[in-house]
């Protein structure tokens, strides 16, 4: 498949109201005020659109859960983009930022909203300034506004700068951090659909979601919905990191399996070494084993194969990574990021953490191993949010695949993994 | 955050272990700044003016460096809400300072992707370079250091964001070049980004 969403990326202009206007830009917009709402949503569940953002939920389907009798609605787009490994959205705001607001636009109309907030994470000032600019030049030509091309559709949208919190990723912290408070998340149901920003029925949605919109509407679902296997439709933006040699954003359909990923357009793991593990989306789904290369890349080839697509952030780990240091290296981001209004992640983050670090530095007992289990079964499906499932997730897969290093560590009161080695000294730890 | 008393804190800017500054200097936004703030609550409802604290304070840290508690209670002030409101919320967000800064913040990105490619070893050269430990200030108050979490460039590992441009592929023998840089160029200096979309072959 060739690129749609980032095929004009490398192009210097791209970012520009002329360039896009150039390549058919807006003219999905203007295809869509032609229509009903309701034919919109139609057509996006029609397409199969699944949320790009983690759960891969129907996008047409959480429009249509919008509640229409209550005014005003809102649109949240989600640009907080903080999952360890994912740098697919900033991509699309810098490169292709008008993509974006016109599938705001499209948006807005389709479930009656007249406002969206882009809620933007803090560490991306200089894609700000570029979706700003952009969102200007959309003013000044009529595409956003009071009357947008005569239609009578009034449609705003605002740019709202996060502070450094992952977060107010989750979509209901994301709301109470937009409202001006702490990014901590509310209890569902209700779902935001219904009770959403200011309390009014709200769509959250991920940058890449809302970029898929406008090809919806100018090309068909059923155009979209081809693009790639059943139920996972639309053309897939994957970010590959870690031990490869061509790490970054590779567009391709969902028909790609990890193998193309990662050895084709990434170009495998540096000479001389081998693969170990690969997570395939994001820090907190389960790790997947070299011989699951073969596995579909999409929402549902990955679930089957055991683990989640979650934001397609690919991180690729090769023989001189020591699972132990891999877990507690994400046990100290969670509980760093742990936003602390539920207790058994506030607490057990930092316990998991404690007890990783010490098996780490080699003092830890074999006793450790059962705790570790303990204190994870505690958390998941204990907590307010879906972090804690998340948080516990490094933990228990690389217990489950890579046991033996664990027990090596506690014996051996070391890191026994020679080829670790130079990953190691690469990080400088002490060991 | 972890409250628990056991919790090693490590670097001093945990957000758990912040403390205002005093009083700080005597706080009102200066005319343009006022202007721009006057705007930003333009953009939510009337009666939702607390929507607009994060970039009011943004807009104080620019000002004046950090957030003292002069400036809560201006932005507290303006927005209806009591400072107690406004702290939660800078207590809260790892992005605020509650303290003075050097004129260059370093933050080395720590998380798996940087990490696996050395990030490690980026802090500690600047460590070295610098002679102040993650959380501190140099005593000329030009670089501060920090150990931040995934900065969302994990293609570009090991990243460091200076103020808020960030610098890409950072080898421990490049960050060197990049104080000496800082220090001779001072903002020309910063990089920004540079995207790059991969393709096969
Ligand atoms: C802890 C946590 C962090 C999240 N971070 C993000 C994020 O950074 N960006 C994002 O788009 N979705 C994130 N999500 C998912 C959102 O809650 C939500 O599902 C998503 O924005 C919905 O949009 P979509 O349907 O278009 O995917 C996060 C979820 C959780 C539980
Ligand atoms: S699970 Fe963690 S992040 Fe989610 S609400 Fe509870 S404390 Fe906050
Ligand atoms: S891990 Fe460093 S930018 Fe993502």
């Amino acid at each position: 498949m060739d690129p749609i969403l980032t095929r004009y990326v490398r192009e210097p202009k791209a970012f520009t109201l002329d360039f896009y206007l150039q390549h058919e830009g807006y003219d999905a917009l203007k295809l869509a005020l032609t229509k009903e709402p309701d034919q919109i949503i139609e057509m996006v569940k029609a397409s199969g659109l699944r949320g790009r953002g983690g759960a891969g939920f129907p996008t047409g389907m959480k429009w249509q859960f919008v509640d229409k009798k209550i005014e005003p609605r809102y649109i949240a787009c989600n640009a907080d983009e903080s999952e360890p490994g994912t740098f697919k959205d900033h991509l699309l705001m810098e490169r292709n930022p008008h993509l974006l607001i016109e599938g705001c636009a499209i948006g807005c109309y389709a479930i009656g909203a007249k406002i969206a907030y882009i809620y933007i994470r803090g560490e991306f000032l200089h894609v700000q300034h570029v979706l700003e600019h952009a969102i200007d030049e959309a003013y000044a030509r009529g595409f956003l506004g009071k009357n947008i091309l005569g239609s009578g559709f009034d449609c705003d949208v605002y740019v709202h700068r996060g502070a450094g919190a992952y977060e107010a990723g989750e979509e209901t912290a994301l709301l109470e951090s937009l409202e001006g408070k702490r990014a901590q998340p509310r209890n569902k149901p209700p779902f935001p659909a219904v009770v959403g920003l200011y309390n009014r029925p709200t769509a959250v949605n991920n940058v890449e979601t809302l970029c898929n919109v406008p090809l919806i509407v100018a090309k068909g679902p059923q155009w979209y919905a081809a693009l790639g296997p059943e139920k996972n439709g639309g053309p897939k933006l994957y970010c590959v990191s870690g031990h490869v040699k061509r790490p970054g954003v590779y567009e391709a359909s969902m028909r790609i399996t990890l193998r193309e990923l990662i050895e084709g357009f990434a170009g495998g793991v540096p000479d001389g070494h081998t693969l170990k593990a690969v997570i395939p989306g994001g820090s907190s789904v389960p790790i997947l084993m070299p011989d699951q290369l073969d596995t579909q890349a999409s929402f549902d080839g990955i679930q089957k194969a055991g683990s989640l697509l979650g934001s397609a952030a690919i991180v690729v780990l090769d023989d001189t990574t020591c699972m132990v240091w891999l877990a507690e290296n994400l046990l100290r981001f969670y509980r760093h990021e742990s936003c602390g209004k539920c207790t058994p992640c506030r607490e057990g983050t930092d316990w998991l953490h404690q007890i990783l670090r010490r098996i780490e530095r080699g003092e830890g007992q074999m006793r450790d191993l059962d705790l570790l289990t303990s204190v994870a079964n505690n958390i998941a499906g204990k907590t307010l949010c879906a972090f804690g499932d998340a948080a516990v997730t490094p933990v228990l897969t690389t217990l489950k695949h890579f046991r033996h290093e664990y027990e090596a560590h506690i014996q051996e009161g070391r890191c026994t993994l020679p080829a670790s080695w130079r990953a190691r000294q690469m990080a400088g730890t002490k060991h | 955050m972890s409250f628990h008393p056991q919790m090693a804190y490590g670097a001093a800017f945990h957000k758990s272990s912040r403390a205002l500054e005093d009083e700080g200097p005597a706080f009102v936004y200066t005319p343009e700044n006022r202007a721009r703030f006057d705007e930003i609550v333009t953009r939510y409802p009337p009666d939702r003016r607390r929507s607009a604290v994060l970039p009011a304070l943004y807009l104080a840290q620019d000002q004046e460096g950090y957030i003292t508690a002069n400036a809560i209670r201006h932005v507290a002030e303006l927005l209806g809400i009591t400072r107690a409101d406004v702290e939660d919320v800078v207590s809260f967000y790892t992005m605020f300072y509650t303290r003075p800064v050097g004129t260059f913040v370093l933050q080395v990105c720590r998380t798996l992707p940087c990490a696996v490619n050395g990030a490690e070893r980026v802090t500690e050269s600047l460590v070295e370079r610098l002679g102040i430990k993650p959380g501190e200030t140099d005593p000329t108050r030009t670089f501060t250091l920090l150990e931040v979490e995934c900065l969302g460039a994990c293609d570009r590992a090991p990243v460091v964001m200076v103020n808020d441009a960030w610098h890409e592929c950072q080898k421990p023998e490049d960050v060197g070049k990049l104080i000496d840089d800082l220090r001779a160029r001072g903002d020309a200096a910063l990089s920004g980004c540079h995207h790059v979309v991969e393709r096969k072959g």
